[in-house]
């Protein structure tokens, strides 16, 4: 990390104060103010250190509520089990129909905002005036404060009608409509971490393309995209983690079906969906509870991934252009 | 990236200037109307919120309970509730999560176990809601015994606060140029006296964007309540072991209800709550601009 306070400069300024306070001489009045300094040091290093436990705490409450499914249905027979029947006297507890659900789900939203998040990001940073682009930071800003659920109903009143009307589907409640309204709660991610990434890049690159005649928009896709793809890529993956994991949305428009969805004009359930769903319904401490915490475990481990990964090549082109 | 790409780059092979031109201008404009076509999209969703819930809003709605099967009356314990729940984030978020904004930005020294910590925060803010719903069920609700309370409501949504507050912290923080630390330290102000009298004061602005930021996030987030304690209809909580109801939570479950619609609540709720949000961030945007005029370097 880039951070300014721990430059070689200002560790020997520190260090000089340090010879300053540990004698007797302090200019500002106070008297051992290194036993207040070192105080207030540990005590915000170990408040800093807490956030670390809610991570590790979700990852072991997950697993340790997974541990009776684990058990009694296996794993292997969750993850790979195409049948959700949770209810029945037999029954089944295959995540296939949540996970393709989720998957053509998430597929929709990103063909729909990719692209416009994406030429979004290219107009504001190669070719808005600043003003244009301060005003479409603010818009974004309040993008990403409407709640989720208000989308849902807007999708609800909006969308569903207009899907049912045109396609040939029997109700608008299906993955496309979701995917659709993902796709736009998912927008302001895309388009803010791919706009940084372009930003990011040194102008002297776009400086030295403009010198050799280039125009605007072939500096911007023979130079600047490529300079700045890992970004952008990265950037791609965040919006897929959201997506993935966004829960209102789905929970209102995606129909809810039991069954494997073939195509993204079929009611389709996905993983968020179902654990908002069911979770709150079920017997505490029952196989199907379980199973729940189980999909929930999936999640997680598959949206960490993602930004673990988003994380690296972040880091990895900040380390690029740095100085 | 390959190596023959990278020769591409720089090349006058394919130099026509008057299609270079052309291409520009189609560029150019088709970009401007993509950006223009979703920024108006999201002006086109605030203000059909506010044409079919401003019918709605009237003193009896935001101040009464809900009447008639939750078909008439109003709305106030959901805001109440809403309103409880963003006193609680504060409470157990803004102090954790701004102390490790410091510690990051100010105390921490590059160094393995530091970088385990950001990738970890960086992480905890792509977790899914709902996951954090299931996280808190089992160790707010049922594991520490709070039960379906605000407090393990409030638990839960403080954790999926805490990046978001975070972030801005360290962000707002990276911003001070070091000549001000600089400055202090040279006056014999320890690290604790800088960052108490220069530092934090300077950055305020940015912190309570950010903190303004994560509580909206954390006043519309309705999949962390679903089980820890959310109600369909609960009277205003007077202490924190009780169930309440919550704005976004009361919008979900009268938009979905089929059995008897009113759609007047759905959009009202939906008015109340995009409202008291998009107010709130205006406001803080308005005074952070103002204050970063003030303060410029």
């Amino acid at each position: 990390m880039n951070n300014p306070a721990n430059t070689k400069k200002n560790r020997i300024i520190r260090f000089q104060t340090g010879l300053a306070e540990s004698g007797q001489t302090t200019f500002n009045g106070l008297r051992n103010t290194r036993g207040l300094d070192s105080a207030a040091t540990i005590f915000i290093s170990v408040l800093g250190w807490t956030a670390i436990f809610v991570l590790i705490g979700i990852a072991a409450f997950l697993i340790q509520s997974s541990l009776r499914a684990f058990d009694e249905v296996g794993i292997w027979s969750m993850i790979a089990g195409s049948g959700w029947f949770p209810t029945s006297s037999n029954a089944r507890y295959g995540f296939l129909p949540a996970q393709v659900g989720s998957i053509w789900v998430t597929t929709v939203a990103l063909s729909a905002c990719v692209p416009i998040g994406v030429l979004s990001a290219v107009y504001l940073s190669e070719f808005a005036s600043k003003r244009f682009r301060e005003a479409a930071k603010t818009v974004i800003e309040f993008m990403v404060t409407i709640p989720s659920v208000v989308f849902g109903l807007i999708g609800l009143a909006v969308l569903v009608p207009l899907i049912r009307q045109h396609l040939p589907v029997d109700s608008g409640l299906v993955a496309l409509t979701a995917g659709l309204v993902v796709g736009i709660v998912c927008l302001p991610t895309i388009i803010s971490i791919s706009e940084d990434a372009l930003r990011s890049v040194p102008s002297e690159l776009r400086q030295g393309s403009f010198a050799l005649g280039n125009t605007r928009w072939q500096t911007a896709y023979k130079v600047i995209l490529p300079a700045a793809s890992s970004g952008v890529f990265a950037a791609v993956m965040l919006g897929m983690g959201r997506a993935i994991g966004e829960t209102m949305v789905v929970l209102m428009l995606a129909g809810n079906a039991g069954i494997i969805p073939a195509s993204p004009l079929e009611a389709a359930r996905t993983m968020t969906g179902t654990i908002a769903q069911e979770t709150g319904e079920v017997v505490r401490g029952s196989v199907h509870f379980s199973v729940l915490f189980t999909l929930g475990l999936v999640l997680f481990v598959i949206t960490f991934a993602i930004n673990l990964f988003a994380d690296m090549i972040l880091e990895r082109s900040r380390k690029k252009w740095r100085r | 990236m390959s190596g023959s790409k990278r020769k591409e780059v720089i090349t006058f092979s394919d130099y026509d200037s008057r299609g270079a031109r052309r291409v520009e201008a189609i560029v150019r404009t088709f970009t401007m109307i993509v950006t223009i076509a979703m920024m108006t999209l999201v002006l086109f969703l605030l203000a059909y919120l506010f044409v079919r819930g401003v019918g709605s809003i009237n003193w009896q709605f935001l101040s009464d309970i809900p009447r008639d099967r939750m078909t008439g009356g109003g709305i106030w314990p959901a805001i109440a509730g809403t309103l409880w729940l963003i006193a609680l984030v504060s409470a157990f978020a803004l102090p954790i999560g701004i102390a490790t904004g410091i510690y990051l930005a100010e105390i921490a020294k590059p160094s393995r176990p530091v970088r385990v910590l950001r990738v970890a925060i960086a992480n905890m803010a792509g977790v899914p809601s709902v996951v954090y719903g299931l996280f808190g069920f089992a160790a707010f609700s049922l594991a520490l015994g709070f039960g379906k309370s605000l407090l393990a409501m409030g638990l839960t949504l403080a954790c999926v606060t805490l990046p978001v507050v975070i972030t801005a912290t360290e962000e707002a923080l990276k911003q001070i140029p070091n000549e001000q630390r600089q400055a202090a330290m040279a006056l014999g102000c320890t690290r604790a006296r800088t960052l108490g009298k220069v530092i934090l004061p300077t950055a305020l602005p940015g912190i309570l964007t950010g903190a303004i930021l994560g509580l909206s996030r954390a006043a519309g987030e309705t999949a962390p309540i679903l089980f820890t304690g959310v109600a369909f209809f609960a009277p205003v909580a007077t202490d924190v072991m009780q169930p309440s109801m919550a704005l976004p939570y009361h919008l979900y479950i009268m938009a979905t209800q089929p059995t008897t619609p009113a759609p007047h609540i759905v959009w009202g709720t939906a008015l109340v709550l995009t409202g008291m949000l998009s107010i709130t961030n205006a406001a803080i945007a308005t005074w952070r601009s103002a204050k970063r005029r003030k303060l410029q370097w």
